[in-house]
C-alpha cells in the first residue's frame, strides 16, 4: 500500500470513529447505551457507504472497492434468501407439504396442489447444468421458459403494442372544421385553439407513419423512402431529447435525496 | 366476505342516516317504519363469459317502491341447499353483480336483499347457474385474426428463406461496426464487455442479446480476443455460457473457451452496476456492448464506458433509456433495430423470415392507420357518415380491444 493511500484510510478511519461517537452521543430518544451506539454506528456507517460510492466520481479507490464488494455480496446472498423464503418457504411449501410447513413454521394451505411440483421439478432440471453429463437436460428447463415467455407475450404485445397504438393513432387531421375561411379569420396559436389541435394530430399520425417507416428492414431507405425514415428518425431524437431532460430532472431529486441524508440525519447542517 | 359485510354495514348506516333526515316527516316516518320496499324481482344467474370458471354474474330487476326509499341491495348466495349467505352489495342504482372465486362446475342459486329504511325485503331465488369456462375468447378474434397473418406471413418468409430465396434485409449503421470494435479490442490486446442487460430470461429483449452474443463471441473467438460477461441473472448466465461454449466450437477452439467469460454478479440493479463500474475502470475494455433491457443504469455504465475511452454499441427497446444510450454511446439500435440485428447477423432462414413478416405488421400497421385518419377526418370535417360507420364499424372493430 503507497504511503498516500495509507494517510488517507488513518485520516477516514478517524473521522468514522469521531462521526460514530458524536453521532452516538447525539443519538435522540434512545432507550439504552447500546442502542445509542448502533445508531450512531449506522448513520455513520451509512454515510461512509454513499461518500465512498460517490468517490467514484473522482477516481477508482480502495472505499469505493470497499463499498463494491460489500454491496454486491450483500445482495446477492439477501436475493438467495429471499428467494428461499418467499418462493419455496412463502408458496411453494404452503401448498405441497405439511411436514414442511411444520419445520419453517408456516401455515399449511389446506390441500396438496400438486401441480406446484412442476416449478421445483423445472429448478432441478436446471440445476443438472452442474452435472458433467446431465448438463443437456437444463435446456430442456430454459426451452420452457423462452417458449412459454413468447406464447403468453404475444398476444399481449398485439393488444397492447400493436392495435392500441393503431387505434390510438385514428385522429381526424381537421379538428372542428368549418371551412378554411373560418379557419383563417380565427387562426391563433393558443394551446387549446384549432391551429395547435391540427399540428397535434397531423405530428402525431405522420411521425407515427414515418417511425414505422424508419423501422421497415425489407427496403433500402433511399428517395422519398429514405426522407420519410430520416423524418422517421428526427421525430425520435426531438422525443428522446424531452425524454432526456424529464429523466435527468428525475435522477437530480434522487441526488437532493442522499444530500438531505448527508446533510440532515448524518451532520444535522439543515433540519428535515 | 369481509367486504361484503362491509359493504352492508356501509348501505345501512346510509339507510339510516337518510331516515333520520326524513323524520321531520312524520307520514313518511310512519310509512317507513311499517312497509317494506318492494323486493327485486326476475332474479338471474349466469355464467360469465370467457373466464376460467369461477365467475357468475348476476342481474334483477330493481325494485318498484320510490328509488328515494331504496338504499342499496344485498346479493346472497346459497350452494344448493336453500341456506343463503351474503356475497355482495351494491347501491341502488345498480342492479347486477359478478359473483367472483367460485368453483367451476358446482351449482348456485342467488336471492337480492333490497334494502329500505324499515328492513330488507327478499326477492325470489333465481334458477340455479354453473360456472364454467370456455376453451376460446371468441371476443379477442382480431387479435386472432392478426396474429394469424403475421404469423402466417412469418411461416412463409420462412419456407421461401429456406427454399434459397434471397431475402433483403437494409444495413444496420451499429452491427455493421460490431466487427470493427471486435477487431480494435484485438488490436489493442483489451477485452470486450459485454452487458445483456438486467432482465431474465423471459424478457425477449434479453434472447435478442444473447443471440447478438453468438455472433459476437464468433467473432471473438476467431480474433482470439477475450470477452468479460457479468451477468445479473443466473438463467442469463447459463444461456450465455451455452452460447459462448457453442461460438468457440464453431470456430475450432473449444480449448480457448473458459466458464469464467459468463459470471454471476448480483440481482440487485445498483448493486450489478457498482461492479461492472469497478470492472470497467480496472480492466478497461476496449468495445463495451449493452443489449438487452436496461433500466436506470443505462447511464451510468455508458458514462463510465465513455470514461475509459471504450467504443460503445448500445441497443435496447426500452424508450426510457433510449436517449441516454443515444447521448453516451457511438452506435445504438433502437428498438426493433435489436431484433433485427439478430437476424441480420446470423442469416438464420428463421430469423430472416421472422424479420420479413413483421415488416409485414408494419405495412398493415400504416395502412390502417391512413384508412382510419382518412376515415376519421372525413368523418369529423364533413360529417360523413358512411365514413362514421367504417371507422366504427370497421377500423374499430379490427383494431380495439374488445
Amino acid at each position: 500500500m503507497r504511503k498516500s493511500t495509507m494517510i488517507v484510510t488513518l485520516v477516514v478511519v478517524l473521522l468514522f470513529i469521531a462521526s460514530w461517537i458524536f453521532k452516538t452521543m447525539t443519538a435522540p430518544e434512545v432507550d439504552s447505551t447500546f442502542d445509542a451506539l448502533t445508531q450512531g454506528f449506522l448513520v455513520t456507517f451509512a454515510a461512509f457507504l454513499t461518500l465512498a460510492i460517490m468517490s467514484f466520481l473522482y477516481q477508482d479507490n480502495p472505499f469505493y472497492k470497499f463499498a463494491e464488494h460489500l454491496y454486491v455480496g450483500v445482495s446477492a446472498a439477501y436475493a438467495m434468501t429471499l428467494g428461499f423464503w418467499s418462493t419455496l418457504v412463502g408458496n411453494l411449501f404452503p401448498r405441497v407439504s405439511e411436514t414442511l410447513c411444520g419445520w419453517f413454521q408456516v401455515e399449511f394451505s389446506g390441500q396438496h396442489d400438486w401441480q406446484f411440483l412442476i416449478p421445483p421439478i423445472l429448478g432441478i432440471l436446471l440445476l443438472m447444468r452442474l452435472s458433467p453429463k446431465g448438463g443437456w437436460i437444463s435446456r430442456w428447463a430454459l426451452a420452457f421458459i423462452v417458449g412459454t415467455t413468447a406464447g403468453l407475450n404475444l398476444p399481449r404485445f398485439l393488444r397492447s403494442d400493436f392495435i392500441e397504438q393503431i387505434s390510438g393513432t385514428f385522429l381526424p387531421l381537421l379538428v372542428d372544421w368549418e371551412g378554411f375561411g373560418h379557419f383563417f379569420s380565427n387562426l391563433s396559436l393558443s394551446a387549446s385553439g384549432q391551429f395547435v389541435a391540427i399540428l397535434s394530430n397531423f405530428v402525431i399520425v405522420s411521425g407515427v407513419i414515418c417511425g414505422l417507416i424508419y423501422f421497415f428492414f425489407s427496403k433500402e431507405h433511399k428517395g422519398a423512402f429514405g426522407s420519410a425514415s430520416r423524418y422517421g428518425i428526427w421525430i425520435l431524437m426531438i422525443t428522446f431529447g424531452a425524454s432526456f431532460g424529464y429523466t435527468v430532472m428525475g435522477r437530480i431529486s434522487l441526488l437532493v435525496g442522499r444530500l438531505t441524508f448527508l446533510m440532515d440525519d448524518w451532520l444535522g447542517i439543515i433540519s428535515g | 366476505m369481509r367486504i361484503a359485510s362491509f359493504g352492508i354495514f356501509i348501505l345501512l348506516v346510509f339507510g339510516c342516516g337518510l331516515t333520520a333526515l326524513a323524520q321531520d316527516d312524520p307520514i313518511d316516518m310512519v310509512e317507513s317504519e311499517i312497509v317494506l320496499p318492494a323486493p327485486a324481482s326476475k332474479v338471474i344467474a349466469l355464467n360469465h363469459k370467457y373466464d376460467i370458471g369461477e365467475i357468475l354474474d348476476v342481474s334483477w330487476e330493481s325494485s318498484t317502491s320510490d328509488p328515494e326509499l331504496v338504499f342499496g341491495y344485498i346479493i346472497y348466495r346459497s350452494e344448493g341447499d336453500n341456506k343463503f349467505d351474503s356475497v355482495g352489495a351494491v347501491l341502488s342504482k345498480i342492479n347486477s353483480f359478478s359473483d367472483e372465486e367460485l368453483i367451476p362446475g358446482k351449482s348456485y342459486n342467488y336471492q337480492i336483499g333490497t334494502i329500505g329504511a324499515s328492513g330488507v325485503a327478499l326477492s325470489e331465488p333465481s334458477e340455479p347457474a354453473i360456472p364454467d369456462w370456455e376453451l376460446f375468447n371468441l371476443e379477442m378474434w382480431n387479435i386472432a385474426l392478426i396474429g394469424f397473418i403475421i404469423c402466417g406471413a412469418v411461416i412463409a418468409y420462412i419456407f421461401s428463406a429456406k427454399a434459397g430465396r434471397k431475402l433483403f434485409i437494409r444495413k444496420i449503421g451499429g452491427l455493421e461496426a460490431l466487427e470493427e470494435a471486435v477487431g480494435r479490442a484485438t488490436e489493442m490486446g483489451r477485452p470486450i464487455l459485454f452487458i445483456p442487460g438486467i432482465q431474465d430470461m423471459d424478457d425477449v429483449q434479453t434472447l435478442a442479446a444473447i443471440t447478438i452474443l453468438g455472433k459476437v463471441a464468433r467473432v471473438v473467438a476467431d480474433y482470439d480476443s477475450k470477452i468479460m460477461m457479468p451477468v445479473s441473472r443466473s438463467l442469463v448466465m447459463t444461456s450465455a455460457r451455452e452460447t459462448i461454449k457453442e461460438a468457440y466450437l464453431s470456430a475450432g477452439r473449444p480449448d480457448a473457451y473458459s466458464d469464467d467469460m459468463a459470471y454471476y454478479v448480483t440481482d440487485e440493479q445498483f448493486g450489478y452496476v457498482a461492479a461492472v463500474n469497478g470492472l470497467m475502470v480496472r480492466e478497461k475494455p476496449a468495445t463495451c456492448l449493452y443489449l438487452g433491457a436496461f433500466f436506470a443504469e443505462s447511464l451510468i455504465l455508458s458514462e463510465t464506458g465513455n470514461s475509459i475511452g471504450a467504443i460503445q454499441i448500445a441497443g435496447t427497446a426500452r424508450p426510457g433509456q433510449l436517449p441516454f444510450f443515444v447521448a453516451a454511446c457511438d452506435y445504438t439500435l433502437i428498438g426493433e433495430e435489436l431484433f433485427a440485428a439478430s437476424a441480420y447477423l446470423s442469416g438464420d432462414p428463421k430469423q430472416l423470415g421472422s424479420l420479413k413478416g413483421q415488416d409485414l405488421g408494419k405495412v398493415v400497421a400504416m395502412v390502417a392507420i391512413v384508412l382510419g385518419t382518412l376515415a376519421a377526418t372525413l368523418a369529423s370535417a364533413w360529417d360523413i357518415e358512411i365514413m362514421q360507420k367504417f371507422l366504427d364499424n370497421v377500423m374499430l372493430g379490427i383494431f380495439s380491444n374488445h
